[in-house]
C-alpha cells in the first residue's frame, strides 16, 4: 500500500526500500533498526562516521552471504529481495560499487561486462553498443583490457565501478565512497557519469565523507546513519552542517 | 581386431622381438630394443610419486595393430571416424594445421602434410617409417636424449615402443602452423608406447601439438610415451600438450629436450585426464643462451592423482628458464608440482624462475609443492613463488552483485586463474578446455 501524506497525496514511491532493517556480521549486530527510502532518478546520500555501518548497509542490500539480515526487509521497486542471492537482486535492477572493489586475476573488465551484461536481461545493456561508448566516457581505455581491478590505483578502481554502473544502467546504484582517493579530472568525469545515471532515471545513493561530491551532484536527501541507525535526513544544508561542525553536531 | 597383429599379454625377449619383426626393423633397433629390455629388468620402480602398485606388467598387451593405415579420413572404421570427427581432428586439419597423425593403440592409422611444408625439407613421419627410411638421422639421437637408464618407463619404453612421430626441420626452415599429432587408445587391456622424436636444425622453427583421449575402460591400462626434442643452434621448438586421457589410464611419461646455443624450447602441457598422471617435461639448456619455458595447467578431478612438474637443467652460461604451474584441484584428488632447476659450476649468468600456484576446489582436494633450486656457482639469479588458496568469497560476491551466476562467476575466477597458461595454448584447444573447467563447484568457495 501506497503512503499518503497529510493533504492526501500519494508519497512518491520509493523504488528502494528498507523498514526496520537488522544486520549482523559474525554474529555482531551492527545496524539497528535502519528505515531507508531511495527514489527513482534522485541522488541521495549517506554520511556517518567510521564504522556506523554504512558499508554493511550497502553489503547487506546487495546480498553479501556474511551480512546476515536478522530482522525487517529490504524491498526493490515493491518486491521483497530480502533474501534473494545477490545475483537476483542485480538481475532485478540492484547495483554496488565497492569502497574496496577486489582484484580478481586473470579476468578481463570486458568479458565480466559481457556477461554481466547477458544476465541481467532488464534491456537497459545493449552490450556491442554501450560498452565502446562506456570506456570512452569513463576514459577507461587503458584499463578495460587489464585484468580486473588488478594492480589498478585507488582511482582508477572508483572510475572502473563507475564505468560499471554507467554500462548496466541499474535501478538503484548504491556507490560506497566513489570519490575518495579519486584526483580532480577522475573526480569530474564520475561526478558526470552519476548525474547522468541519475537523469536516466537511477536511484542514487552516495555514502561518502565529503560535502566536495554533493556540490557536483547535489542530493536531494542527505542521511546520517549512526551506530546502525538513521539519526538524521535532511536536504543538501545537512551535509554542509556535518563538514563544519562534525557528526556530534547532528546528533540526536 | 585383426588377431595376428595382437601379441599375447606380458613383457618377455620373444614379445620384443615380435614387435621389432612385424615393423620390419634394422638391425640396430632391435639391439636398441633389446638391451632397454635387460635395464628394464634390473630397474626398481619410481621411488617418489604415486603408488602404481596397481600396474600389473605382466598383464598387459604390448602391442596391437588394430586399424590398418589409411589414406583418408572416410576409410577408416566408424567407431574411430566418429570419435576422430567429434574431436575436430579432420576440421583441424583443413583450417589450422601444417600437417596432421593419428594414432590408434599401437599404429599410426593417418598422416598429411601439407604440400608446401612438405617441399621446404620437412619431414614428418610415422615413427617406424623414419627408422626404416632416414636411418642415419634416427639414429643419431633415438634415446640419446633420455637414454634407457634413466627411469623404469624408459627403459620399459625403449623395448616396446610403437607409433608415434619423426618430425626433422631443415636449418632455417620456419614452420608457420603447427603440426599435430592425436593419440588414442582404442582397445581394452592395450598399452601404449609412441615415441616422439623432433630435430630442428639451427635456425629453424617448430611448433607440434598432441592430443590424447581413450573411452574408459574398468581395467587400468598404461601409457608411457617418450619425447625428445633436439633443438639446434637458434632454433625454436614449442612442444604443445593437451593430455585428456580417460580415468583408467596411468600415464607415465618422459619428455625431455635438449636446447643448444642459442635454442629455444617451451613446453606447455595441459593434464586433465587420466587416473594417476607423472610428467616432468625437462629442457636440458646445453648451449650459452639457450632458454626454456615450461607452462603446466593441471586440472585434477575426483580419484585422479596427477603428479607433474618441470625441470630445467642450466649447463650453460646465460641460460634461462621459466617454470610455470596452474594447478586447479577439485573433489579428493591430488595434484603435485615438482619444480627443479638445477644449475652447474660452469653456467654462469644462469636466470631460473619457479611459479607455482594452485586452486582448492574443494576441502578434500590435497596439494604438494616440491621445488628444488640447485646452483653450483654463486653468479645465478633463481628465483621461486608458490601459493596455494581457495575461491574467495568476496571475489565471489563481486562478481554475482553485477548479476552473474554462482557458476558463471566460479568459472570465470577458475578460467581467470589458469590464464597465464590458457593464453599459451591454441585457440580450438583452449575453447575445448574452457568448456572442461565449466565443472561442478560444490564445496568451492572458502
Ligand atoms: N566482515 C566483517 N567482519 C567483522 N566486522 C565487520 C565486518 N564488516 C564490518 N564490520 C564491522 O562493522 C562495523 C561497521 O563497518 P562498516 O564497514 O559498515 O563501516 P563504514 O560506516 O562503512 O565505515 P567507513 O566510513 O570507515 O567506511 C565496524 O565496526 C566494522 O568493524
Ligand atoms: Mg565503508
Amino acid at each position: 500500500m501506497r503512503k499518503l501524506d497529510l493533504k492526501g497525496n500519494l508519497f512518491p514511491m520509493a523504488i528502494l526500500e528498507t523498514q526496520d532493517l537488522h544486520v549482523s556480521v559474525e554474529g555482531k549486530p551492527i545496524l539497528n533498526g535502519v528505515e531507508l527510502a531511495l527514489e527513482e532518478g534522485k541522488v541521495h546520500a549517506l554520511m556517518g562516521p567510521n564504522g556506523s555501518g554504512k558499508s554493511t548497509l550497502a553489503f547487506a542490500l546487495a546480498g553479501h552471504p556474511d551480512y546476515r539480515i536478522t530482522h525487517g526487509r529490504i524491498l526493490l521497486a515493491g518486491e521483497d529481495i530480502t533474501h534473494l542471492p545477490p545475483d537476483q537482486r542485480a538481475k532485478r535492477g540492484l547495483f554496488l560499487a565497492f569502497q574496496y572493489p577486489p582484484e580478481v586475476e586473470g579476468v578481463k573488465l570486458r568479458e565480466f561486462m559481457r556477461l554481466a551484461c547477458g544476465d541481467q536481461g532488464h534491456g537497459f545493456c545493449e552490450f556491442q553498443q554501450l560498452y565502446p561508448k562506456a570506456i570512452k566516457h569513463l576514459s577507461m581505455d587503458e584499463l578495460a583490457d587489464r585484468e580486473l581491478n588488478v594492480g589498478f590505483s585507488g582511482g582508477e578502481k572508483k572510475r572502473a565501478e563507475l564505468f560499471q554502473a554507467w554500462l548496466l544502467r541499474p535501478k538503484v546504484a548504491l556507490l560506497d565512497e566513489p570519490d575518495s582517493g579519486v584526483d580532480v579530472d577522475a573526480f569530474k568525469v564520475i561526478a558526470r557519469a552519476i548525474r547522468e545515471l541519475a537523469a536516466a532515471g537511477t536511484a542514487v545513493l552516495i555514502i561518502t565523507h565529503y560535502p566536495r561530491v554533493l556540490e557536483h551532484v547535489p542530493p536531494a536527501r542527505v542521511f546520517v546513519l549512526n551506530e546502525g541507525r538513521i539519526t538524521q535526513t535532511g536536504g543538501p544544508e545537512l551535509a554542509r552542517t556535518i563538514e563544519v561542525e562534525g557528526f556530534k553536531a547532528v546528533q540526536r | 581386431m585383426n588377431e595376428k597383429t595382437a601379441l599375447k599379454r606380458g613383457l618377455t625377449r620373444e614379445v620384443v622381438e615380435e614387435i621389432s619383426r612385424e615393423k620390419g626393423e634394422p638391425d640396430w633397433m632391435l639391439r636398441l630394443r633389446l638391451r632397454a629390455l635387460e635395464i628394464f629388468q634390473r630397474l626398481p620402480m619410481p621411488k617418489f610419486g604415486p603408488d602404481l602398485s596397481e600396474v600389473d606388467l605382466a598383464d598387459i598387451s604390448y602391442y596391437l595393430r588394430s586399424v590398418e593405415p589409411v589414406a583418408s579420413w572416410d576409410e577408416l572404421p566408424e567407431e574411430i571416424r566418429k570419435t576422430f570427427d567429434a574431436l575436430g581432428l579432420p576440421e583441424a586439419e583443413k583450417e589450422a594445421l601444417a600437417g596432421l597423425g593419428a594414432q590408434v593403440d599401437s599404429e599410426v592409422v593417418y598422416r598429411s602434410i601439407l604440400k608446401d611444408v612438405r617441399t621446404q625439407g620437412v619431414l614428418f613421419l610415422p615413427m617406424e617409417e623414419a627408422v626404416r627410411e632416414h636411418p642415419d638421422l634416427v639414429r643419431e639421437h633415438f634415446m640419446r636424449v633420455i637414454p634407457p637408464a634413466d627411469n623404469l618407463f624408459a627403459a620399459l619404453h625403449g623395448a616396446v615402443w610403437s607409433g608415434g612421430t619423426f618430425v626433422w626441420v631443415p636449418e632455417g626452415v620456419k614452420v608457420e602452423i603447427p603440426l599435430q599429432a592425436y593419440f588414442r587408445m582404442q582397445t581394452q587391456g592395450v598399452g601404449q608406447f609412441e615415441h616422439t622424436l623432433i630435430v630442428a636444425e639451427p635456425g629453424s622453427s617448430v611448433h607440434y601439438i598432441e592430443g590424447c583421449s581413450a573411452p574408459r575402460y574398468t581395467k587400468v591400462v598404461l601409457h608411457s610415451g617418450m619425447v625428445e626434442i633436439v633443438a639446434k643452434e637458434g632454433a625454436h621448438v614449442r612442444f604443445t600438450t593437451i593430455q585428456n586421457w580417460s580415468r583408467n589410464v596411468y600415464n607415465l611419461n618422459n619428455k625431455r629436450a635438449v636446447a643448444h646455443a642459442g635454442a629455444r624450447v617451451d613446453w606447455v602441457s595441459g593434464s586433465l585426464g587420466s587416473k594417476v598422471t607423472m610428467l616432468y617435461p625437462t629442457t636440458v639448456l646445453a648451449g650459452p643462451g639457450a632458454s626454456t619455458e615450461n607452462l603446466g595447467f593441471t586440472f585434477a578431478r575426483d580419484g585422479q592423482y596427477l603428479d607433474v612438474g618441470a625441470r630445467a637443467l642450466h649447463l650453460a652460461p646465460n641460460t634461462s628458464s621459466r617454470l610455470v604451474s596452474r594447478s586447479v584441484i577439485q573433489g579428493d584428488a591430488k595434484a603435485v608440482f615438482r619444480g627443479k632447476v638445477y644449475v652447474a659450476k660452469n653456467a654462469r649468468g644462469a636466470k631460473g624462475h619457479v611459479e607455482c600456484s594452485t586452486l582448492l576446489l574443494s576441502p578434500q582436494a590435497k596439494t604438494e609443492t616440491i621445488p628444488v633450486l640447485d646452483a653450483e656457482n654463486d653468479e645465478v639469479e633463481l628465483a621461486h613463488e608458490a601459493t596455494v588458496g581457495r575461491i574467495s568469497k568476496d571475489h565471489l560476491f563481486y562478481l554475482m552483485s553485477r548479476g552473474l551466476t554462482e557458476q558463471e562467476a566460479l568459472s570465470l575466477i577458475v578460467n581467470g586463474f589458469v590464464s597465464p597458461i590458457l593464453k599459451e595454448i591454441p585457440l580450438e584447444y583452449a575453447l575445448e578446455l574452457k568448456r572442461l573447467l565449466e565443472i561442478s563447484f560444490e564445496g568451492a568457495v572458502g
